[in-house]
């Protein structure tokens, strides 16, 4: 096809603007000084910072979700990356169906999920436990780590996996000095992504966390029920910021993996 | 090389995280939430589940649900198929921009990009102030806390799923095609009408039915944006949870969601939709 038409860049710029623009808007209006959130500001402050930062709440808010989150990454990307292996190397015509399997988590409607996960939690004593929340994460996350790691572990040459077997390298040894090193760039984004995922989630939190556990989103979604409070925008800005960094963290190890 | 069994083996933490974290919480919830309605004897809990299920709220409930899944599908592929076609086309710095437009918002959490709709549309929200500032409107539009809020939301939400689902689609269609029905004399119409878009079926379908199944269970945005009278299938199941404590009402409605969304995802593996998401065939 030649040069796209004048009529369908005009159209996707719009496209554009309406997609990057309410995140560009909050972002915006979080700084500003006025006693509501005005755009554009007409003075500048960091007052809802002040009310974010300076709430013990909000902070013991951060520190849930960051436990929660770090563990969550951990379990599905150590999990994931054994899963995907398998499928990747495995000629089993059950595989299709595992994939399926394993995507599901991210097709089930999350309240469902959420509210099974509270009953079979609240029998067991569970419900406020930040190690179950991250369990119960990591599942969430396990399909986004599967995407990633299928995609980087099918660009692996296996004849070299062959070659390290042939010089009587164990499957432990093959792992470590072969398979993981190569498919290293996706482990660390499999890793930021579903850190990522697991930061943001809100239903399973929520059903799962008790008032001194609550993450970030829980939290928003609690004040949000009773007004639009303008800390929020700080808060969301915060949010974006994480998801930002990790983008670029991301595309970074992309290119440094992408040029060995 | 690996062995049958070391392959089992490296599956197995997958396999017992799948079905201890997720399959079993579900299938014990419907267990014991239906073997309390079924305590009644098989035909008091079926003619409960009936008369639950044909229920006005719920049947209301129902029709809400399909229809703005109907046209938050609709609407995002309106928006997404002309954004995903620039993006197979377009120059490197084009491109960078446009994807970066849409992945931005993808990795933002569903939380932020509702509130910040929110902030836009509230009577006192900036697209109001805006408005009658400029003496457009004198009296604010009713934007938020309806179905029109769902709508804009949830489209939001989820087109950037479309995109991506659609240029991964796209990618595949050969540009020369095109030009050769230019070539022999085909209008710039005719050659979309009957060779691009034809060719890019698959990427509708397989976006259609991703978001169609998205939005069916979506709960977030709706139960943010919309009004009282706008209750989705998801936010009437977490209702009849957490504040009717109904558990058998909240596992007859779920189990029907459930299978329609199991059913829809069967339908979009059966088509091929898991190679836009992987990028290749898994056979």
């Amino acid at each position: 096809m030649t040069r796209a038409p004048l009529s369908l860049r005009l159209v996707v710029t719009i496209g554009a603007l309406l997609l990057i623009a309410p995140i560009l808007i909050i972002v915006i209006v979080s700084f500003g000084g006025d006693g509501y959130l005005k755009f554009p500001p007409e003075s500048l402050s960091l007052q809802w910072y002040d009310k974010f930062f300076g709430s013990s709440r909000w902070w013991s808010s951060l520190w849930s979700s960051t436990v929660i989150a770090l563990m969550a990454s951990a379990i599905s990307t150590v999990i994931g990356f054994l899963g995907a292996y398998v499928l990747v190397r495995s000629q089993s015509r059950w595989r299709l169906w595992l994939l399926a399997l394993a995507l599901t988590p991210m097709i089930v409607p999350q309240v469902i999920t959420a509210i099974a996960m509270f009953y079979s939690a609240s029998q067991a004593g569970l419900v406020g436990s930040l190690l179950w929340v991250a369990i119960c994460h990591s599942v969430i996350g396990l399909p986004i780590v599967l995407l990633i790691l299928l995609a980087t572990l099918q660009n692996i040459d296996v004849t070299l996996e062959r070659a390290a077997a042939g010089m009587g390298y164990s499957q432990a040894r093959i792992f470590a000095t072969v398979v993981v090193p190569l498919a290293l760039p996706g482990v660390i984004s499999a890793a930021l992504f579903s850190f990522l995922a697991s930061f943001d989630e809100l239903i399973i939190a929520l059903f799962l966390t008790g008032v001194r556990t609550q993450t970030l989103p829980v939290r928003i979604w609690n004040s949000l029920l009773l007004e639009v409070e303008p800390t929020i925008a700080a808060v969301s800005t915060f949010l974006v910021a994480i998801t930002v960094v990790i983008l670029m963290a991301e595309w970074a190890i992309r290119r440094v993996g992408g040029r060995q | 090389m690996i062995t049958h069994r070391q392959m089992t083996g490296l599956l197995l933490p997958m396999l017992a995280l799948l079905s201890l974290v997720f399959v079993a919480p579900l299938l014990w919830f419907f267990f014991m939430s239906l073997g309390e309605l079924f305590q009644r004897g098989l035909g008091g809990g079926l003619a409960y589940a009936m008369k639950a299920i044909t229920s006005k709220a719920v049947v209301q409930s129902l029709i809400t649900t399909v229809r703005i899944s109907v046209v938050v599908t609709l609407l995002s592929l309106v928006l997404a198929y002309p954004i995903a076609n620039y993006l197979t086309r377009a120059g490197k710095l084009a491109f960078n921009l446009v994807i970066l437009a849409v992945i931005v918002p993808y990795f933002t959490s569903v939380i932020v990009r509702t509130y910040a709709w929110m902030v836009l549309l509230g009577s006192n929200g900036i697209i109001n102030q805006t408005l009658q500032s400029l003496g457009i409107t004198a009296n604010p539009l009713e934007l938020l806390y309806n179905e029109r809020g769902i709508l804009i939301g949830m489209t939001y939400v989820l087109l950037p799923y479309m995109v991506l689902t659609l240029y991964a689609a796209m990618k595949t269609i050969d540009p020369r095609l095109m030009q050769a029905a230019e070539g022999m004399g085909a209008s710039r119409l005719y050659s979309f009408v009957h060779v691009y878009f034809p060719l890019s079926l698959p990427g509708v379908v397989s976006g259609g039915l991703i978001v169609f199944i998205l939005s069916l269970g979506y709960f977030i945005t709706p139960a943010l944006m919309g009004g009282p009278g706008d209750v989705m299938i998801a936010m009437k199941i977490q209702h009849e949870v957490e504040i009717m404590l109904n558990w058998p009402l909240a596992a007859v409605l779920s189990l029907a969601l459930l299978a329609v969304t199991l059913l829809l995802f069967g339908l979009y593996i059966k088509l091929g939709g898991l190679k836009h998401l992987v990028g290749s065939d898994l056979k």
